[in-house]
Order: structure tokens, then sequence, then C-alpha cells
């Protein structure tokens, strides 16, 4: 027994580097791209506000990516962020246009910027909502409830502006993408309080322990006395509320509500919260891993952008690095 | 000595991250011998099989198999050596056929390169035919029982020409009646040449059907001895290295108020009219066959699947349970049968696992204090004797008995006061097995009324006050403690048209 006991103190300490490789490889990998990247643009990568505008380009899809993640965590998936960015980002943007906008849509009414603030909010959430809803109550794949999403609320967005970008926005809405704070610019400072929020969420809090229950074994999260159709609408809700709050930084940032933005973001979202470790099996992804997956995918445009590579060969190159993360996150669960 | 051994391994080591799963094991099985592996759980049987059937390597030791010595890199070539492991947990392919499953990926095929069903049809027929299964080949597999897609399991290991087949508890989830049909299916199988390597918690069975016994204990080979010098005690001391006195230590404790009151609960088509008082302190076993309703009876009354009639009344209130979550708040657990199905929730933490019924005791206002859940999850972890490195271990890599223990500790921490537990020792090893009667007991002890599902007679016998017996959905039986044999529970559990 003694003995048994001691080979596995030995057993741990030998195999406390490996496991330390294995929880912190995706930092590494950031940590090693940034040092490759810095290396082979001459310091250019690390220079000025280069990395700071890492940072903010990726927000947005940061953003996207956390509520992704509480959703994949629970092996489910939402198509339709990218649409609900593209509604949300029409609906705030039409009420919050500058007086003297040539093509007002509301001419006359002016409303405080929170009033159009909160109506993105609540339209993504409802729209987040219907998906959680269709998928809870009546059964449908994920993968398809949020497939009709992803058309509809692009239509809706389409048919809401008519198809044309709603332009000339007053200032406080703008500052919500292009200003800053003490320096530091607000979507990154929105991010980092998303961040903060959805960690707790998940790990202080019952709900977030019902979304990893439920991704380890619905049945036995059901047993176990879970409400698992509340969990699933709050998620979805979650992750729509998100998207809503990432349509009007995206709109504020270029000053105008376009009715095609977002389009191909889920994807993005995807692959930050797949890089970033989260499994499609369930029960397994972190808040914390998902903006390293951002924030390699941010260094590698920007890097990849430095380096003169062309647009066509950095998709190739992205593409390789998603099943690349796949295989590691593979063995790493298959070691531990 | 001219022992003729078909496989010898020998000095096998084996390290996993904080365990050491084997250390210089020897294991040999003479040819045409039926060989039972035995050991509590974590013991090392599951990983030296595994290692024999090449899904792990192991870290020292050589394996000889019929006189050479042998790599066995995958299960690939465990096959080609005619070595075949029938698993606990089967997995078949549902939706096909039988013949399908059994020549999965060796399909024979016909001129044209496209699969010969008629052939594979009708050797299927013969092969099943041969170990006198009374099976459709054409049938989809998720029509067969558990015993027979055990069976069919077997007749695939055969189909591959095994020497050398190791069955893995295969009588742990099937009928006393099939039981017998294997048993003589391994006898004829010996008969012909083939060695079986037989693992099992189940006594009785070892003495019945193995020639030899090998006893693994902590990782480390303790004995290989004919099973004819053995005895019931001397065997479970071998096992558990110590005395095990009383494997059903039941406490006597005074039975008070009806706890819980079902009358006529009824999920047409599947259970009928159930009736019965629950009392505090008591264990009031539930008897009966496989798919006799037992398992029905509980997710019903734990508001798992709807009622079409019946009611329900804890402490004398009548209650309406539409969920679990309204079972847990009046005081009810429910521990499943099927711990990997609807228990563990694998990629989770041992704490996680633990806590995850009582959270709303844990989080006023929905935030969790963790401290206070940390703490509660270690008491348990301790008074449970829970092996675990830490809290922060994932369930799955724990043992089957201390995996148990864990979903055990879940249902406490919600504090109880009615505990239904289906099978609640299937699977694990005699030690786990006596610790977890024990806690029963000791629950029954401090007025818990508990209700207990059992497909194992001396489970029933041992450790209930009164025991109902279940035919076809419907009661059949009720015995008190004193006036219960087991003649009287399986005269009841077949009693099919007798009650009307």
């Amino acid at each position: 027994m003694t003995n048994l006991r001691k080979s596995a103190r030995d057993y741990v300490t030998r195999d406390r580097l490996g496991e330390w490789l294995r929880t912190y490889a995706i930092v590494v990998i950031l940590l090693g791209l940034i040092v490759i990247l810095a290396a082979l643009t001459g310091g250019r990568f690390l220079g000025g506000q280069n990395l700071i505008n890492i940072v903010r380009q990726v927000s947005v899809i940061a953003i996207l990516a956390i509520g992704m993640t509480v959703v994949i965590i629970t092996t489910g998936i939402d198509l339709s962020v990218g649409s609900i960015v593209a509604l949300s980002a029409v609906v705030a943007t039409s009420l919050a246009q500058a007086p003297d906008a040539t093509n007002l849509m509301y001419p006359g009414l002016s409303l405080p910027i929170f009033v159009a603030i909160g109506a993105g909010l609540l339209v993504g959430a409802a729209a987040g909502f219907t998906n959680g809803f269709l998928i809870a109550k009546f059964r449908i794949a994920p993968f398809i409830a949020t497939l009709g999403m992803m058309t509809a609320a692009r239509g809706l967005a389409l048919i809401y502006s008519d198809g044309r970008p709603i332009s000339k926005l007053s200032p406080e809405f703008n500052f919500i993408g292009q200003g800053a704070i003490l320096g530091i610019p607000v979507p990154i400072i929105l991010l980092v309080l998303v961040a903060i929020g959805a960690r707790m969420l998940l790990n202080n809090t019952r709900f977030g322990r019902h979304v990893y229950a439920l991704g380890g074994n619905e049945q036995a999260a059901r047993v176990s006395g879970i409400n698992v159709s509340r969990v699933k609408i709050g998620i979805y809700t979650f992750s729509g509320l998100l998207a809503g709050l990432g349509g009007m930084i995206v709109a504020a940032r270029i000053g105008s509500g376009n009715p095609q933005l977002g389009t191909g973001s889920e994807l993005d979202a995807i692959t930050a919260a797949v890089i970033g470790g989260t499994s499609f099996s369930g029960g397994i992804g972190t808040v914390w891993g998902t903006i390293i997956g951002a924030l390699i995918i941010g260094s590698l445009n920007t890097g990849l952008d430095l380096l003169n590579v062309s647009p066509f060969t950095q998709q190739v190159v992205k593409g390789v690095i998603i099943v690349l993360a796949i295989i590691i996150d593979e063995r790493k669960n298959r070691g531990a | 000595m001219a022992v003729d051994y078909i496989l010898r391994m020998e000095g096998i080591s084996k390290s996993f991250p904080g365990v050491r799963a084997l250390d210089d094991v020897h294991f040999d099985v003479r040819a045409g011998t039926v060989h039972a592996l035995m050991g509590e759980n974590g013991a090392g049987k599951s990983t030296l099989m595994k290692i024999l059937i090449g899904i792990y390597q192991p870290d020292t030791g050589t394996i000889t198999l019929g006189g050479e010595r042998v790599q066995i890199s995958d299960t690939a070539t465990a096959l080609r050596l005619g070595i075949s492991m029938i698993h606990q947990e089967l997995s078949p392919v549902p939706e096909m056929a039988v013949a399908e499953n059994i020549y999965l990926g060796r399909e024979p095929r016909n001129r044209l390169g496209l699969i010969d069903k008629k052939r594979m049809t009708a050797d299927t027929r013969a092969l099943l035919g041969k170990l006198d299964l009374h099976i459709n080949p054409r049938w989809p597999m998720k029509r067969l029982s558990v015993a027979q897609t055990q069976m069919v399991e077997i007749a695939k290991a055969i189909s591959y020409d095994s020497r050398l087949i190791i069955m893995d508890e295969p009588t742990s989830a099937i009928p006393d009646r099939e039981v017998d049909h294997l048993h003589r299916m391994i006898t004829s199988l010996r008969e012909s040449g083939v060695a079986i390597i037989y693992i099992t918690h189940k006594l009785d069975e070892v003495f019945k059907i193995s020639d030899d016994v090998t006893v693994l204990r902590d990782g480390k080979h303790v004995t290989t001895v004919p099973a004819a010098d053995l005895d019931r005690q001397g065997l479970v001391r071998t096992m558990v290295g110590r005395e095990l006195t009383q494997m059903f230590p039941k406490e006597e404790a005074s039975i008070g108020e009806v706890a819980m009151s079902v009358n006529g609960l009824t999920r047409r088509g599947v259970i009928e009219d159930i009736t019965f008082d629950l009392r505090r302190g008591e264990i009031l076993g539930l008897a009966g066959l496989m798919g006799a309703g037992r398992t029905e009876v509980l997710e019903a009354i734990f508001g798992i699947t709807p009622l079409d009639a019946g009611t329900i009344e804890i402490d004398g209130k009548s209650r309406r349970i539409r969920s679990p979550g309204d079972a847990i708040h009046l005081g009810l657990a429910l521990l499943t049968e099927d711990r990997k199905r609807t228990g563990i929730m694998g990629v989770l933490s041992v704490r996680d696992n633990m806590s995850v019924a009582s959270l709303p005791r844990f989080s006023p206002g929905g935030l969790l204090q963790l401290r206070r859940i940390d703490k509660a999850c270690e008491a348990q972890r301790k008074a449970l004797a829970i092996k675990t490195p830490s809290l922060h271990q994932l369930i799955k890599m724990l043992s089957g008995g201390n995996q148990q223990k864990v979903l055990v500790s879940r249902w406490l921490l919600t504090a109880p006061e009615i505990l239904m537990i289906d099978e609640p020792t299937r699977g694990i090893d005699v030690g786990a097995k006596a610790e977890i009667h024990r806690l029963i007991s000791q629950l029954a002890g401090q007025g818990k009324a508990i209700l207990m599902v059992s497909s194992e007679m001396p489970e029933i016998l041992g450790m209930s006050d009164r025991v109902l017996v279940m035919c076809e959905g419907r009661l059949t039986g009720e015995f008190s403690r004193a006036d219960a044999t087991q003649e009287r529970i399986m005269h009841a559990a077949t009693a099919t048209a007798a009650v009307a």
C-alpha cells in the first residue's frame, strides 16, 4: 500500500511539466505564434499600436465566441449569431441616427442613446430566446433551429433597412465602436466586461454548473433535478444577447448599420471557441480559452497581413490551424 | 511439468498518471480451461485485459501466446492472434441486423465486390445454430435482449476462430435463466479447446464454471489456484485482503410512520395499478425479472415519466410530482440503475458530479458558495472513503465502485428522506458492495425510507425488511423479511397469468 502511494506520487511529480503543458498548450501556442510573427516581421508585429489593434479587431468575434462557447458546452451550436449581429445593428442604428442625417428612418424622433442600445440588446435576446424555445420545447436539433434563424434574421434585417445601410449615426452611438476610455478602446473594455461576466456566470452561479452538467450528460442532468429546457432557453438567449451587443459594436465602428454585417462571423466564433479548447462532445470549455482562441485568430490575420501573405493563402493557413487545434485537443483528452 | 499454457503474461507493469495500475503481474492460462480473474474494482483486471487485447501497451513485461512471444500493438492484432474480448458494456450497431453486426468490417463479397447478404445470413444462421441460439440473423440488434446481445457477441468471437475469449462480467445484466444458457455455452466452448478468461463479481459462478482462479489486488498478483481448492470465505478474504464477516450488514432499525404512500400508479402498457406504503426506517425490496417494470415505477414516482393514473402521498399529503426537481424538493432521491447513461457526467470532476443535485442548497440567489460545496464534498469523500486523488479528478478516471459512491454522495447531499435505489451494487466489487450495503442499512437506521430495486436475490433477501415482487408491470407478491425466500419470490416473479 505504502509502495503504491509512493510510486503514485513519483509519477505525479514526473508528469507535472507534461500536465502543465497540456493545460496551457493553447497559451504556449499563442506566445509561440507572437514570437514567430515578431521575428518574421522584424519586430513590427509588436510595434506601436499593433497589439492593441489586434485585440480591438477580434473583440466582436471574441464576444460572439463567448456566447458560442456556452452553447457548445451543452453540445449545441448557434449558427444564427452572424445574422443577429445584422438585425441588432440595423434596429439599433435606426434609433440612433444623427438629427441631420439625410435618410432618417424616423424623422423628428430623437431618443436617448440607451433606448437604441436597449433595443439592439433586446432584439438579440429575443432572437436567441426563440432559438432556445424551438430547441427546448419542440426538440429541434440546434443546428437546424439556428440555421432557420440565420436565414430569417438576415431577411428581417434586409426588410427593416430596405436593404440599405443606415448611416450618419449620433456621436454617442459611434462611441461604442470608436471611442476610448483612458486610452483603451471601448470595444476592448466591453469584451473584458463580457468575459468577466461570462466567467462568473459559468463558474460562480448555479446556472453555470447546470450548463456543464447538461453538456456532461443530459439524461443524468435531468434526473438530478435540472430543468433542462430552462437551461437551453437560457444559453441561446445569452448567445443572442451577446450577438446583439456585437452587432452594435460593429455598426458603431464603421458608423453605419448595414444589413450585410456579420456575414460568416458565426464560423469565426465557432473557430475561436474550438481553438480555445471547447469540446463539441460537451461539458468542456472556458471563457479564458476562447479569448485566447480569438487572439490566435487575430494575431494570424494581422501577422499574415504584415507579411504580405495573400488573403487566399490566409484562408488555407486558418483552415489548417483549426484542424490542428482539434487534433491537439483530441490527444489532450485521450491522454488525460 | 508438461502443463500446456495457451497464454503466459509475465512481469507486466503499467502506470497511469497518479496510479500504478499493474505491478509485475504474472498471469498464465492453461489451454482449454475456464480461468476466473478476480479482484476488487481497481485491482487491475481491466487494465490487464486491455493490455492483452492491445488497447494498452505494458510499460514492462512479455506476453507468450501458444508458446510464441507476441507483441499486441492493437485490437486488430489481438483478433488475428485469436484473442477476443466480450466487453461488459456491449456496443452493437442497434439498427443493423444480427448478421451484419457479426460480420461488421469483413462482410463476405460476391463477384461484383458487393456484400453477399445471402451468404452472410446463411453463415450466421449456421453459427447461431451451433450455439443453440434461436435468433433470426435478419433481426436488427435492437430487438434482442441484453442476454441475446451478449450471446451474439460470443458468436462473433467464435466466428473469428478465437482460441482465447475474455468475458468481462457477462452475467451482470442478464436474468438467471439465461445465465444457465450462457454457462452451458461456455462449457461447450471449453470442450472444443477454447480457453476462457472470465471476469465476474459473482462468487457462485466462479465455483460453478471455472477451473482455475487468479486473484489480483491493488495491481499485484496475489494467487493462482485450482477453483476446487478454494471456498467462498477464502476467496473473498484473498480478494479484499481481510475477512468480510458480513456481506449484508443489516442493522435493526425501528420502523416508523408511512413516509410515502403510492396508490394505483399506472402508466399504460408499462405499469399497472401499483399500490404500496413505504415507512421510515424501512428497506423495501422490489424484486422481479428484467423488464417487469420495477425501474419504471421508480421513474414514474420521481417525475421522469408521466403517469396515466394514480396518486402519491408524501408524509400524508397528496403531491403532484411533475419533474425530478419537484421530487428532490419533496425529499426524494433516485440512484439510477445505469451509471453511465443516467448517472455520471464523465468529463466533469468528482466535485461537480457530487454536488449537481444539491446546488439549490448551496446557491442562495443563484450564486454558488464554492467553499461550502468543497467542504460538503470533502466530508462525503471521507465518510464514504471514496478513492480519488482529489475532488478535481474527472469522474471517468475512477473505478466503478468509486463512481457509484460519488453518485450515492450526490443524493445524500440533497438530504433526502426517501431514497429510491436501483441496482445499487451492479458491477461493483465485493468490498465496495459491502460498504454500500452498510451505508444503506445505516441510512435506514437514521429513519430514512428506502425503496430498493435489485436483481440479485441475496441482496434482496439480505437487505430488505419487506419484499414486493413485480411481474409484467403488476405487483404479484409481498413478503415480510421472515417469509421471503428465493423460491417464493421467483414464483411471484413468474406469476404472469395467475393474477388477473
